[in-house]
């Protein structure tokens, strides 16, 4: 990054931002405003199919557009979670290899929670 | 690590501010992500049972109109709306707009005014509570 306005004795001491902290305020805004109108979507389909049977819900999953903009939603708000939750460990959990493990653990779950969602979403499109 | 280390500057702790609406809001919203993150086992397993399994499907179901089940749908709702329009705050507070303290005090009241009629409009329309789920 910029050492240009850095002082080199702070430099030297190698305190200070020397980690991701802009990436990942603008992933987490870029993540933000593409769930705005997804979250919009997700709550109107819910209520729609709040209370349909097991039949109606697979045969509105069976449409690709559902099924494609489903994933997108699911994709993008586990991956907003997984910032978010990376953050909260790294303010609240003092523990090193607490914080490290949990962090872990955490992107772990988010990549198998949406492989396992946009799997399963995709079968119902494409076969089902 | 230099051997001359000195004290940093801490920021004071919570309990030395007055408790008023726009903090308070500031907590929910990590809270209600927190919940939102929690929740979204909920929905992947909701997505899993109606693809691969009937019965899976079935008990979900049933969990979901029980009184514990739907007061998690309840929470899950709350949290989702409420996430979102603070959220969207938060987008308008990046772009530099919003940020006297009057305007955070005025703003906080709306997003609290949004929150619960949305809350209870997606509520109403999903046909929660009175009854139970199907």
């Amino acid at each position: 990054m910029n050492h240009r306005y850095r002082n080199p004795l702070s430099v030297a001491r190698g305190l200070g931002s020397s980690k991701d902290g802009l990436g990942h305020w603008w992933k987490q805004r870029l993540t933000s405003i593409a769930l705005v109108p997804l979250v919009v979507w997700f709550v109107v389909s819910m209520i729609a199919l709040a209370g349909q049977d097991r039949a109606h819900v697979l045969n509105w999953l069976h449409s690709p557009l559902h099924g494609l903009v489903f994933s997108l939603f699911l994709i993008i708000s586990l991956y907003h979670a997984n910032l978010g939750l990376q953050k909260i460990y790294e303010d609240y959990v003092q523990v090193r290899w607490l914080q490290l493990s949990s962090r872990i653990a955490t992107n772990f779950a988010a990549v198998l929670l949406a492989f396992a969602g946009v799997f399963a979403l995709l079968r119902q499109v494409f076969g089902g | 690590m230099p051997m001359t280390m000195r004290e940093r500057p801490l920021s004071p702790h919570l309990s030395i501010y007055k408790v008023e609406l726009p903090m308070l809001l500031s907590g929910l919203h990590r809270i209600t992500g927190i919940a939102l993150s929690v929740g979204s086992l909920l929905l992947v397993a909701w997505i899993e049972s109606a693809v691969y399994s009937a019965e899976a499907f079935a008990t979900l179901n049933r969990f979901l109109g029980s009184f514990i089940g739907q007061l998690m749908l309840f929470g899950w709702t709350f949290s989702l709306i409420y996430h979102s329009v603070s959220g969207v705050r938060h987008l308008l507070w990046d772009t530099g707009r919003l940020l006297e303290v009057k305007q955070i005090h005025s703003s906080s009241k709306i997003v609290v005014a949004i929150t619960i009629v949305l809350t209870l409009l997606a509520w109403i329309l999903g046909g929660g509570f009175p009854g139970g789920a199907s």
